[in-house]
Order: C-alpha cells, then structure tokens, then sequence
C-alpha cells in the first residue's frame, strides 16, 4: 500500500499526459472548446455589438466573463465523454487490476479537466486582447478571478463525472452540458438583465452564472466586487461538493 | 518453480436476484496453462474479476500467488496481469505509447526500452507509432497481450483471448500463450471454444451453472466419456482448415 501511495504523483502525471494527448488528437475538442467561445466572442462584438446597450463603451471587457463560462461549459463535456469511453473499454479494468492508486484513475480527468480548460481560457484571453480587451486589474485580482474559474470548473467537472460515469449512451455522456452552455445567455454574461421581461430577470439575476460573470467583471475592471463574489464563491463551492457527493457514489457503483 | 498460483474454495457471487457462481473451487499450479471453459454467461468473466481484485466475492475464499484476495489486493495486483475481454488498450495513443504508459504506470526503469523490445517481440515494429484505432483484431490483441507482459507478472489472466479474432490472428494468439507458458508464466485462461482449451490447457475445469462440473487433464476428461468405439467416418477437411489452406498459413502444432 506505502508503495502504491509512493507513486500517486507519478501516476497522475502519466494519466494526465495519456488524456491531454487524447485532447490534442482530437480536432472537434479543440474546436469546441477553444475556437467556438472566440467565434461567439467575434460575432457578439461585430455583429451584435452595435445593436446591444450594455452601458459600456469597451462591450469586449463586458462580454469575456460570459466568453470564459461558455468554454468551460463546453470544455467538460469533454471530459464526461473521455470518462465515458474510459469505463465502456477494458482499459479502466486493465488500470484497476494494476498496482496503482486506483483514485489516479479518476482524479487524472480531473486534474486533465483544470488543465485544459487553463489553456483554453488563456487562449481566449490572448484573441480578446487583440480584439481590444483591456483590464486595470492588479495580480491579486487576476488571482482571484483564476480562482473564481478553477472552483467553477470543479464544480462543472464533478457534474460532467456524474454523467460520464452513469450514462448508457455516448450521446447521454454530452448531453447534460446542453443547459450549461445555454445558461450564460439568460444571465447578465452579454446583456445587463434590466431589459429582460420580468419573469425572465428574476431567473437571470438569481442563477449562478449571473453572480459569477458579476464577480469576475467586478475584478477585471477594478471595481468593488461587494456580495457577488460570495455569492459566486457559495455557488460554485455548493455546486461542487454536492456533485462530488454523487459522482462518487456512480464511481462506487461502477467499481 | 512448483506450488499453487491460485486456490479456490466455495466462491459465491450474485447479482441481484442472479446467483451466478455457487461456490466454486479450483486449483491452479504454477507455471501451468490452466483454461476455464464454460459458454456464454457461464460466470467466467466473474470469476476472472473476483481473481484480479475487480469484484469482491460473497462468499468463498481465494488466493491468488500465496496473497488471500479479501486482505492483501495490492500485492496481488503486483503479482498479475489482465489482459479482459475486451481489447484493454488505448485507441488514440500508438502502440508504443500504450505500453510506455505502462511500464510508467509499474514504476519500471526505461520504459523505451521496454516498448521497443516488445514491438520486436509481438512484430509491431511496422505498426509502432500509427494509433491502436487503425490496428487489425489481431494486431490489438498482440498489444494487448504485450502490454500485459509488462513487468513480467508470475500470472496472466486471458479472459476470452480469441473471441472475434479471425481464424489466422486466433492461431497467432495461441502462439503466443504457448511461448508465455514455456518462459514460466502461468496462464489462467477463459473461454468458449472447446478446441482452444484442447490445445493449449494442461488443466480444463468447466464452469456450469455456477459450478465446476468437471476439472482436470484432457485425458482425464476424455475419460469421463464412454470408451471410444472403432467407427469408419470419411474424414472431411473443416471449413478452417480449408480457410488456411487456401490462404497458406500451416497451423502451428
């Protein structure tokens, strides 16, 4: 057992890399995850963009909140389809017969999910730059905001680990991430929620997304945060604890 | 070496409502090919699992290389190797990637090396760095058998080696079993085919019904039979061997 423990480390760096090759042979991952939220960026702020009142005049800092939940949402369906695959061949039964912690199995598409979905953000961030996006944010603000995007994507990771783990179709694997994506267009992620019918505002300005993109804003463009980065930070922590309460109890049942 | 690699005594499992293994016993000797015939939903798989650590059994006792499965899984997972019935390799990595993944994954020194010799070993040398996803049935099995080398385990499980390889990779398959047992190893395999064990085992146990109805040498169990009688039966080729003659493969004996 000491020995296994020994080699944790180790192991998890050999399944990241298997599951980060599996990212960059993969053309349609690369697409979706990084390409698409650029895509959407270059269509809000030249073709929307004149059209929308946002009460802004730099409408790229408004909107790449928004830019970088949709990337994650899309990013881990990603990992609940790598999931998929992994449990329906016989590698994860070669893996687990294997002298290896058997959590690195799992916890390797975790720390692939974090990873990934780092650079991706990074690479948005260098288009929006060139697409005029500007920050007054110091280091401890970018800090934070790194934080607030780590935190959400844990939270979605361990949603995306349930579906991988309990679904009975490839397409069931993908299919929950649906909603994520669409969640940040019914949030102020691309337009302020004060135009919204009044049904349609209450959900808007109550969901997670809206008190994240809020938050993240906030600490862009340095202004006070007040209560949504609480409101952020309880939502994203709530979100992952319980979704890590049930994948674990999928992953018990499939082991 | 001699002694037992594995001891069953009154193994039990059910799932749900289905009782699949009603104690079972057997013995393995080491070195020895040892294959565990019994047809579809037999309760073959489970056995297999319950011996690698990936199930835990209801009731019964197993060791598997002197380690009792219930308190000592990870010396056991040190000590054998899986190869399931379904091909266990990754399909976007290369051949040479699955197995330096493996040999990363037991802590081994050079773990090029140990691909490289391998590939040569296997004949993947051609094959090498073009991904599993474009790899015949034959050439995935030879990987996987490859990748379950890998450290050199006293013990291999082969669950259904050959089930949906083509009659020329099947011969192949067995070939190498063969080779694996003469170095030493000993080899717990499973299957359909009556013929597979015929060739290959030293000992045959059938599995039906959950439990093992017969256990021991093809002779011994030639035995059980009614004395053979002398019948005159013009001997047809089989469509197999047909197959291979046609294509010009002689079936290694």
């Amino acid at each position: 057992m000491e020995a296994v423990k020994r080699h944790f480390f180790s192991d998890m760096g050999v399944m990241l890399g298997r599951s980060m090759r599996h990212i960059i042979r993969s053309m349609d991952t690369i697409i979706t995850v990084t390409i698409m939220p650029i895509a959407f960026m270059l269509l809000f702020v030249y073709v929307f963009g004149g059209a929308i009142q946002a009460g802004t005049d730099n409408y790229v800092n408004y909107l790449l909140p928004g830019i970088f939940l949709i990337a994650i949402a899309s990013g881990i369906a990603y990992t609940a389809y790598r999931l998929f695959v992994d449990m329906q061949s016989g590698i994860f039964e070669r893996f687990h017969s294997m002298p290896i912690a058997r959590s690195t199995v799992l916890w390797g598409h975790v720390l692939t999910s974090l990873v990934s979905n780092g650079i991706s953000i990074i690479v948005i961030i260098l288009a929006a730059l060139i697409m005029g996006f500007r920050s007054s944010a110091g280091v401890l603000s970018w800090l934070a905001v790194a934080g607030i995007l780590v935190l959400f994507t844990l939270a979605l990771t361990w949603i995306a680990a349930i579906a991988g783990l309990s679904a009975k179709s490839v397409d069931g694997a993908g299919a929950f991430s649906y909603p994520i994506v669409f969640l940040p267009f019914i949030s102020s992620a691309f337009v302020p929620t004060g135009s919204m019918p009044s049904g349609v505002r209450i959900f808007a300005e109550n969901q997670p997304v809206t008190s994240i993109v809020e938050a993240i804003r906030a600490l862009l463009s340095s202004q006070p945060v007040g209560n949504d980065i609480w409101v952020a930070l309880s939502w994203c922590v709530g979100i992952m604890l319980v979704a890590y309460i049930f994948a674990m109890r999928a992953y018990r049942k499939r082991v | 070496m001699t002694g037992t690699a594995i001891q069953v005594k009154g193994l039990q499992k059910s799932f749900k409502q289905l009782h699949v293994l009603k104690g079972v016993d057997l013995v393995v000797e080491r070195g020895s090919i040892f294959a565990l015939l019994g047809s579809n939903g037999a309760g073959k798989t489970t056995v297999v699992k319950i011996l690698t650590t990936l199930l835990k059994p209801d009731g019964g006792t197993a060791s598997v290389n002197g380690y009792d499965i219930a308190s000592k899984p990870d010396r056991i997972r040190q000590s054998i190797s899986l190869t399931g019935q379904f091909a266990a390799v990754d399909e976007i990595l290369t051949g040479r990637e699955n197995l330096i993944m493996i040999a990363k994954l037991r802590h081994l020194k050079d773990p090029h090396q140990i691909a490289d010799d391998l590939l040569k070993r296997f004949g993947l040398i051609e094959a090498a760095d073009r991904r599993v996803s474009a790899y015949s049935g034959g050439m995935r099995r030879r990987l996987d058998v490859a990748m379950s080398l890998i450290g050199e385990p006293q013990l291999i499980f082969l669950d259904e080696p050959t089930t949906g390889l083509d009659p020329e990779a099947r011969i192949e398959v067995w070939k190498t079993v063969k080779e694996l047992a003469e170095s030493g190893t000993t080899i717990f395999l499973t299957t359909q085919y009556l013929e597979e064990a015929e060739q290959l085992a030293d000992r045959i146990a059938i599995l039906h019904e959950g439990r093992i109805i017969a256990n021991g040498t093809l002779a011994e169990l030639k035995k059980l039979l009614p004395s053979a009688k002398v019948e005159y039966v013009e001997k047809q080729p089989t469509l197999e061997e047909i197959f291979l003659a046609i294509i010009g493969k002689e079936e290694e004996k």
